[in-house]
C-alpha cells in the first residue's frame, strides 16, 4: 500500500487524529459492507475506492491541481457541477457524514446543532478531512438556517469561502434569483481558475454531469426487481461515491455494475429472498460514512429500494437538458434542472410527497422509513405532513429523528423491527 | 401444547406460559447486570414446549434459546388483545420505554408511536424521583394521591428533573405535592405521545407504570377516556411473545403439511 503520510502532513492533517479516523473507517467499512451476503463483484471497484477515499483520489486532486485545475468543495446539491466542469475543475462533495470531534466543533457551535454541520466543522477544526484541505474554494449555501449561519463561522477557517444565496419558494422570482446566483457563481469559478466558461466547455461539463446522473438512475430503476439485485447498504454508497470519484471512471463503473445487476435480475438472483419487506427511505441525506440506518434496517428482515434524498433521487433525478447555444441559453437550462430539487427547504414542497408515492409504486416498495437528523427543522417539519399523506395513500410510514451516535441503536431497532413486523401483516 | 414468552425488559423480565388458551404461569425478576442468568433462572423449572422473546434483550436471548423473537410493540399489540379483545389503544409505560400503539378492528398494529432516546417520563423516571423524595414506589403514588394540589415540574430530563426535585423541595415545597407534579409531568407526556395515535375508546395501559394508581387515575382524567390495566400489566409483552409462538408453531405445522 502507498504511503499517503507526507501527501497528508503536506495538507496540513493532523496526522494522528487522521490515523485514529482512517482505523475507525476501514474497521466499520469491513464490519458493515464486506460482511454482507451475496454482493454483487461490481462492488469492488467501490470497495477499492472507500479503501483509498483518503489516499488514491487525494492524489489524483494533487495532481490536478498541480495542473492548474481548481478543486472546489460544497456541501450540497444546488451546487452546479457542470458549471465547475466547464472551467476544467474538480468537484468533492466534503466530509459531514461521521461523528468525528464533535466536543471540537461545540466550542463554536450551539450543541442542538445537526450532526451534518456539526461533523463538517468536527473535521475542519480537527484537520482530518483531506477534500477540504485541498479545496481552493469552499462552496456555502443558504439552504436551512443552521448551515447559513455557520458558514459565517465556517469562512473564517477555511481559504476561500463562498456562499451562493438560494431561492425558498418555487416562484418565477425564486428562480430569476437562482439564475442570478449560478451567473455570480460562473464568474467567481472563472476569476478563481483564470478560464472561462464557453459553451463548448458548459455543454461538455453538462453531458458529463447527465451520464453520471443516468447511471445511477439505470441502477435505481434495477431494484425495483424481487429479490433485490443489490442492497440499500450497496446503493446507499454508490451514491455516496457520486460526490467525490472522478466522473467519468464512476459512471463508467456504475454502469459496468449495473450490467451485471440485470444479470442477476434476469436470473432471479438477489441479495436478500423473493419477498423480503421493501423499504424506501425518505428524508435527510446521508453522507459517507453515515450507514447508520441502512445496517439497522437491512439487518432487520428488510432490504432498502430506494432513498429520496439529497444522496439518493433528489440529488440525482433530473437530467440538464443540453439546450441551447450560447452560454447564456444553457444557464438557463442549468436553473431549470437545479429548480426541481424539492429540497424541505422550499415552502411549500408538495413534489416531494408525490415523489416518494411515485418511487413506492416504481421499487414496488410496502413502507417508508422517514429519516430525520435531530435538530433539523425542515425535515422534521414536512416529516408530519409527509407521513400523513403517505399514510393516507396506504404507504404505511415510520418517522425516525436520529443523529450520528449510536447511544439510540437499540431503540431505533426496535422501532424498525416493529415496523417491518406491521408490514408482514 | 405449552407456549411461553419471554419479555427481557430494562428494568424486570417477565415470563408467561400459555396452555389452552389460558395463562398456565407467570413469572418476574429484577432484570440485574446479568439478564441471561436471570431469565435462565426464571425458566428454570418452568414447563413449555416452544417459547419467542420479545424485549430490548430479545436478541441477546435469541443466540441463546435459537427462539423467534418479535419486538415489544409487536408483542403488546398481541398482549393487549389477549387481556381485552377489543382494544385499540395500548399505552405501555416501562422502564426506559414509553409506547403508544394503536390497533385496527382485527388487532392488528396500524401506528406507534415510541419516546426519544433518553429514559424522559418513562418508569425510571417515576423510580429516580421517588428516591429523591424519599419513598418507595407504593408511597410515592399514595403520597401523589393525597395531595390537594401539585407543584409543576418543568424539566422532563431524569437528571434534571432530580435536581429541580431537590430544590423544590430544599424550598418547602411540600413533598405530596411534588410526587403529584411528577406523576402529572409524566402522564401528560404520554399522552401527547397517545394522542398521536390513539383511535376513539378505551385505553389499554400496561407496563409497571400502570400498576401505579395514581398514573392511570391521571391518565384517565387527562384522556377523557376510560383506562384498562389487565391484573397484571407487566406481562402483557411475555404474553403476546407467547402468543406468537403459538402462532408461529401453527405456522410451521401449516407449513408441513398438516391440516387442521
Amino acid at each position: 500500500m502507498t504511503d499517503y503520510t507526507k501527501m497528508w502532513a503536506e495538507l496540513g492533517l493532523d496526522l494522528k487524529g487522521h490515523d485514529a479516523l482512517l482505523s475507525v473507517l476501514g474497521g466499520a467499512y469491513r464490519d458493515i459492507f464486506l460482511t454482507q451476503k451475496n454482493r454483487p463483484e461490481g462492488m469492488k471497484y467501490f470497495d477499492f475506492v472507500m479503501s483509498e477515499v483518503h489516499g488514491m483520489r487525494i492524489k489524483e486532486l494533487m495532481d490536478a491541481k498541480a495542473q492548474g485545475r481548481k478543486v472546489i468543495g460544497s456541501y450540497c446539491v444546488f451546487v452546479p457541477e457542470e458549471l465547475i466542469l466547464a472551467v476544467d475543475g474538480v468537484s468533492v462533495g466534503l466530509c459531514a457524514g461521521a461523528e468525528f470531534n464533535f466536543e471540537g466543533a461545540e466550542t463554536v457551535l450551539p450543541r442542538n446543532t445537526c450532526s451534518l454541520i456539526k461533523s463538517a466543522f468536527g473535521f475542519k477544526l480537527g484537520k482530518v478531512c483531506p477534500y477540504l484541505e485541498a479545496s481552493d474554494v469552499v462552496v456555502g449555501e443558504n439552504t436551512c438556517d443552521g448551515k447559513k449561519k455557520s458558514y459565517e463561522i465556517l469562512a473564517p477557517l477555511v481559504k476561500d469561502l463562498y456562499v451562493m444565496d438560494l431561492p425558498q419558494m418555487k416562484t418565477d422570482a425564486g428562480k430569476a434569483l437562482l439564475k442570478e446566483e449560478y451567473r455570480k457563481f460562473t464568474a467567481k469559478l472563472e476569476g478563481v481558475s483564470g478560464k472561462k466558461i464557453t459553451a463548448e466547455s458548459l455543454r461538455e461539463g453538462i453531458a458529463v454531469v447527465n451520464a453520471k446522473r443516468q447511471a445511477v438512475k439505470r441502477l435505481a430503476a434495477l431494484r425495483a426487481a424481487d429479490p433485490a439485485p443489490i442492497s440499500g447498504l450497496d446503493a446507499l454508497l454508490v451514491n455516496q461515491v457520486f460526490f467525490y470519484d472522478d466522473p467519468l471512471r464512476f459512471t463508467e463503473s456504475v454502469n459496468k455494475l449495473c450490467d451485471e445487476l440485470e444479470e442477476r435480475v434476469k436470473k432471479g438472483i438477489g441479495v436478500f429472498p423473493k419477498g423480503t419487506r421493501r423499504l424506501l427511505v425518505s428524508g435527510c441525506p446521508m453522507a459517507v460514512p453515515n450507514w447508520k440506518l441502512p445496517l439497522l434496517v437491512e439487518s432487520s428482515a428488510a432490504v432498502i429500494v430506494g432513498e429520496e434524498s439529497c444522496v439518493g433521487e433528489r440529488g440525482t433525478r433530473w437530467l440538464t437538458e443540453l439546450k441551447g447555444t450560447t452560454v447564456d441559453e444553457l444557464l438557463d437550462a442549468v436553473t431549470d434542472r437545479y429548480f426541481n430539487i424539492d429540497c424541505a427547504v422550499f415552502t411549500p414542497n408538495p413534489s416531494r410527497i408525490e415523489y416518494v408515492k411515485e418511487m413506492a409504486k416504481k421499487y414496488q416498495a410496502q413502507g417508508v422509513i422517514h429519516y430525520s437528523l435531530q435538530f433539523c427543522q425542515p425535515y422534521i417539519m414536512e416529516s408530519g405532513p409527509v407521513e400523513k399523506e403517505l399514510e393516507k395513500a396506504g404507504l404505511p410510514t415510520l418517522r425516525l429523528e436520529t443523529d450520528y451516535s449510536q447511544e439510540d441503536a437499540g431503540q431505533l431497532k426496535t422501532r424498525i423491527e416493529a415496523f417491518v413486523e406491521r408490514l408482514k401483516k | 401444547m405449552r407456549f411461553a414468552g419471554i419479555d427481557i425488559g430494562s428494568r424486570t423480565i417477565k415470563l408467561a406460559v400459555l396452555e389452552h388458551g389460558k395463562l398456565a404461569l407467570s413469572r418476574k425478576a429484577v432484570t440485574s447486570y446479568n439478564p441471561l442468568e436471570t431469565a435462565r433462572e426464571l425458566m428454570n423449572d418452568a414447563v413449555f414446549d416452544v417459547i419467542a422473546a420479545t424485549g430490548y434483550g430479545r436478541h441477546l436471548i435469541k443466540g441463546h434459546l435459537d427462539c423467534p423473537v418479535i419486538s415489544e410493540i409487536t408483542a403488546f399489540a398481541l398482549g393487549a388483545r389477549y387481556f381485552s379483545s377489543d382494544c385499540l389503544s395500548i399505552l405501555d409505560i416501562g422502564g426506559q420505554d414509553t409506547k403508544a400503539i394503536a390497533l385496527d378492528k382485527e388487532g392488528r398494529m396500524n401506528k406507534f408511536e415510541m419516546n426519544d432516546k433518553c429514559a424522559a417520563g418513562t418508569g425510571r423516571f417515576l423510580e429516580v424521583m421517588a428516591t429523591a423524595l424519599g419513598f418507595n414506589l407504593e408511597e410515592f403514588a399514595k403520597a401523589a394521591l393525597s395531595a390537594g394540589k401539585s407543584v409543576k415540574i418543568n424539566s422532563m430530563c431524569t437528571v434534571f428533573a432530580e435536581s429541580e426535585v431537590v430544590s423544590l423541595t430544599t424550598q418547602g415545597a411540600a413533598r405530596d405535592e411534588v410526587a403529584l407534579g411528577i406523576h402529572k409531568a409524566i402522564v401528560s407526556r404520554s399522552v401527547s405521545l397517545l394522542k398521536r395515535v390513539a383511535p376513539p375508546g378505551n385505553v389499554f395501559f400496561a407496563g409497571g407504570v400502570a400498576l401505579n394508581n395514581c398514573a392511570r387515575a391521571l391518565l384517565e382524567s387527562e384522556m377523557g377516556r376510560t383506562v384498562f390495566v389487565p391484573p397484571d400489566p407487566q406481562i402483557v409483552g411475555a404474553v403476546g411473545a407467547a402468543l406468537s409462538a403459538s402462532e408461529a408453531a401453527r405456522e410451521q405445522w401449516v407449513s408441513q403439511g398438516h391440516h387442521h
